[in-house]
């Protein structure tokens, strides 16, 4: 009997269970460090009223922007045609499901009051970005979940290009009216800017990428499944693509504020570290450096088109994102409010400082859980359902794959 | 359809003229809930707009009988320290950069008209009451603190612990946010009541007048004839930030 | 698989279950709760509360549309003296047993003597004061002095008659 393209994991195996342990036990400890945040009260945290966003955000926002990006595999099979993607398209939906599910989860457990989120799902200002974020992200869970059923089964698998469209301009708005949090806020230097909603787009290729890469290489390793080199070129060869126009955004961005002297203030901040160079070490070293050149190289380097690099290219990315998130929300609050040009400020509650931050272990512990929420969900799934393609060989899935001459 | 009578009308014309004067007759029911509430002189309206005047050259640079008297009225006490303890008002000292000029001034909520808080508020729980009081209705405040990062004067604040001894007239609870309410519960207490023309002064206000400096002015700014609008159009006054165009009702004197 | 005997066996147990159930709650008598009596009786004339069953039944509902007129519109007292949550407080108090009035963690506050019998999470008083400004308890006028700590019954409540109406105090502001 011919094997089915999807098939379930096999087989019983304790490097399975033992990674699923591990991760329980992120989830476990994040439940532990919810409970305890939420008993005492957010005092616990080093998030108060300056930095009142901090190392949950940094890796829900994260979660969320990448679960958008994950869909791209996916989103390029069905919108764009592109043949070889297909097999990988219905774990492209899954990922982007589990990462949305575990960044939401954090933001729903750092909430002041958490028991309040049916308030939040029912009563809505329209004129919020954040109102629209949660039309947006339930939206985005029933949207993809229908993709993937169509994907699926088979009698519907004809539908999967309909629905794959949807799903791509859903989480195009939805990544915009992410960075739209922080663009539409007129508040801070580092914020109310239109762009910052395209390069939360284009940060969402690369990052939700860079998890799929790994989710893949890992998957396909570990269950001894054949993984061809020209998907993995495919795959390499989009990341590099994503990660320097993810470069190009940043810097237009930085560029721009530079150009305004109002802004230069932030831009020494967050470039030249004047008043606290924590945010300068993060930019430079975590988001370029670590988050953008090394990857660069090891994507393309001749010598280096290896399994290896490919997942080591990712995982800088992903320590890039998170750099990047970290820079862009936490040093954001950092800089001082300018209510006063031309003044030295001090006052009792913080003005005109520059906000201290260090990250807390319940905060730490809590957006692990998220991260280890999304890991769970994928492992757990494709051991119960059809969703791994056997071979990805490249027999399998090269269309322009020809057979090497059979010696008569 | 019968034929007989001399009528021509199809069951779709029928149901559909019906309806259409059912809806008619009792669409103009929906204006009777204003004329319901048209008796009502106690909620607040948009006749007033409530508003302060600061004269920042009547402000001495070390007291702090605004924010003593603020923490005193709404029952706000400091617990795990001044960065997450909140403050409702804080007196802000100023030097200028090129010129060494030192002054200060209490810098609180600006109760905006068009408060970037309450765009951004998720449920609608950050809002502004029809006499431009800027509020917090922590019933649905699900303590996202998206508001503390959208508010251009960082006047809000998270409360990070449990509280127990919370003053009757103002309710506060932890993982809600909250900001100055202009004494609500002073601004609303002779309202309705004719015979009490003149409304309470909140808290910080009646304190710098005790105190005999004098700087605060709080009153209807819609009123042409009340002490801050006089005194509006005599000296004027300027918001802070002004280019946000937020329309603010808190307004300064003196900002050099 | 359950054979015959052993599915009739667990359809007869569920059956006995679900009646001890109903029965449990239906014929129960409610002695376990204490109601803490207030400190006086309303006036009828300053409409500050409906019949016991009606706010028994509906409290949170007139709180609920009391609260959102009270915060969104501004309306306080002329409309609904004595609908608000401070006003219920002001006479629904009770002491601890520390002689000191009972605070909502207790059971002999009023609100929480009935919502911990009842296990419904009450989470008002994250927020609001759960005692009233003058925290000083003090015993009720007149010489009907009850205290929580006398025995007293819930159902004494429904059966007893109609009261003196004590004189309305004027203005309660302290």
């Amino acid at each position: 009997m011919q094997k089915p393209r999807y098939l379930e994991l096999e087989g019983r195996s304790a490097g399975y269970y033992l990674l699923l342990v591990i991760l329980g036990c992120f989830i476990a400890a994040g439940l532990a460090a919810f409970v305890y945040m939420e008993h005492e009260g957010h005092w616990v945290t080093r998030m108060d009223n300056q930095i009142v966003w901090g190392t949950p955000h940094v890796f829900a926002v994260f979660l969320i922007v990448a679960a958008s990006g994950a869909l791209n595999v996916a989103s390029i099979s069905s919108v764009f045609g592109r043949a070889i993607y297909k097999p990988l398209a219905p774990l492209s939906a899954l990922l982007a499901l589990a990462l949305l599910a575990g960044g939401l989860a954090i933001l729903v457990l750092d909430l002041g009051r958490p028991e309040r989120v049916i308030v939040a799902m029912t009563k809505y200002n329209f004129k919020s970005i954040f109102a629209w974020n949660m039309i947006l992200y339930n939206g985005f869970f029933a949207i993809v979940l229908v993709y993937l059923w169509m994907m699926m089964e088979r009698r519907f698998n004809k539908y999967s290009k309909v629905a794959g469209f949807f799903a791509f301009i859903w989480r195009l708005t939805l990544t915009t009216g992410t960075g739209s949090i922080f663009g539409f806020l007129v508040a801070r230097e580092a914020y109310d800017a239109a762009i910052l909603a395209p390069m939360f787009i284009i940060m969402s290729f690369a990052y939700g990428l860079a998890i799929f890469n790994i989710v893949v290489v890992a998957a396909y390793n570990w269950t001894h499944r054949d993984l061809g080199p020209a998907m993995l070129l495919k795959l390499r060869r989009l990341l590099g693509i994503f990660i320097a126009a993810s470069l190009y955004f940043v810097v237009v961005y930085h560029l721009t504020n530079l150009y305004i002297t109002q802004r230069h203030g932030i831009e020494a901040f967050i470039l030249l570290g004047t008043g606290d160079a924590t945010y300068m070490n993060v930019f430079w070293f975590g988001q370029i450096l670590i988050g953008g050149v090394l990857p660069l190289l090891l994507v393309y380097a001749p010598r280096l088109q290896c399994r290896v690099s490919l997942v080591l290219a990712s995982i800088l990315v992903i320590l890039g994102g998170l750099s990047q998130m970290y820079v862009t929300i936490i040093g954001g609050q950092a800089y001082p409010l300018d209510i006063f040009p031309g003044k030295i400020v001090e006052s009792s509650f913080s003005d005109g400082i520059i906000n201290a931050y260090s990250p807390s272990l319940p905060e730490v512990m809590l957006g692990l859980a998220g991260v280890a929420i999304a890991l769970f969900l994928v492992v757990f799934a494709i051991k119960v359902l059809r969703i791994l393609p056997q071979s990805l060989a490249d027999r399998d899935v090269d269309p322009h794959y020809v057979a090497e001459k059979q010696t008569a | 359809m019968s034929d007989e009578t001399g009528l021509n009308v199809t069951r779709r014309q029928f149901l559909g003229t019906s309806t259409a004067l059912a809806g008619l007759a009792i669409a103009p029911g929906v204006f009777l809930t204003k004329v319901a509430h048209a008796g009502d002189t106690v909620a607040a309206t948009e006749k007033n707009r409530w508003g302060m005047l600061i004269d920042t050259s009547k402000c001495a640079t070390g007291c702090n009988d605004c924010v003593t008297a603020c923490n005193k009225e709404n029952g706000i006490s400091g617990t795990h320290g001044p960065k997450t303890d909140a403050q409702w008002i804080r007196k802000v000292t100023l030097t200028d950069k090129q010129t060494g000029y030192v002054q200060s001034l209490p810098l609180l909520c600006q109760h905006c008209e068009n408060p970037p808080c309450v765009d951004v508020c998720p449920t609608g729980a950050s809002m502004k009451r029809a006499d431009g009081i800027v509020l917090v209705d922590k019933h649905t405040c699900i303590g996202c603190r998206y508001c503390m990062m959208a508010c251009p004067y960082k006047a809000r604040s998270f409360i990070h612990e449990v509280l127990h001894e919370q003053k009757t007239t103002a309710p506060r609870g932890k993982g809600t946010v909250e900001s100055c309410t202009f004494c609500v519960q002073r601004v609303d207490a002779n309202r309705g009541e004719p015979e009490k023309s003149k409304h309470q002064d909140p808290a910080c206000v009646e304190a710098c007048n005790a105190s005999g400096h004098k700087a605060m002015w709080f009153g209807d700014l819609k009123d042409p004839n009340s002490e801050i609008a006089t005194e509006l159009k005599k000296h004027g006054g300027q918001q802070l930030r002004a280019d946000l165009q937020l329309n603010t009702g808190v307004r300064y004197q003196g900002i050099t | 698989m359950p054979t015959m005997q052993t599915s009739r066996l667990l359809s007869s147990l569920l059956t006995a279950g679900v009646l001890a159930l109903w029965a449990s709650t239906t014929f129960a008598d409610v002695t376990g709760l204490t109601i803490p009596k207030a400190k006086e009786m309303a006036n009828p004339d300053t409409k500050c509360i409906k019949p016991v069953e009606d706010m028994r039944k509906n409290h949170m509902q007139y709180l609920l549309h009391q609260r959102d007129e009270t915060l969104r519109e501004g309306i306080r007292e002329e409309k609904f003296k004595g609908e608000s949550l401070k006003e219920c407080i002001e006479c629904h108090n009770a002491p601890g047993k520390d002689g000191k009035v009972a605070r909502v963690a207790e059971r002999e506050h009023f609100c929480n003597a009935c919502h911990s019998f009842t296990a419904v999470k009450i989470d008002c008083f994250d927020c609001h004061a759960d005692k009233p400004a003058n925290s000083e308890y003090r015993h009720p006028l007149g010489d009907k002095m009850m205290t929580s700590q006398s025995g007293f019954d819930s159902k004494q409540l429904l059966n007893q008659p109609k009261l003196d109406p004590v004189a309305a105090k004027g203005d309660k502001k302290p």
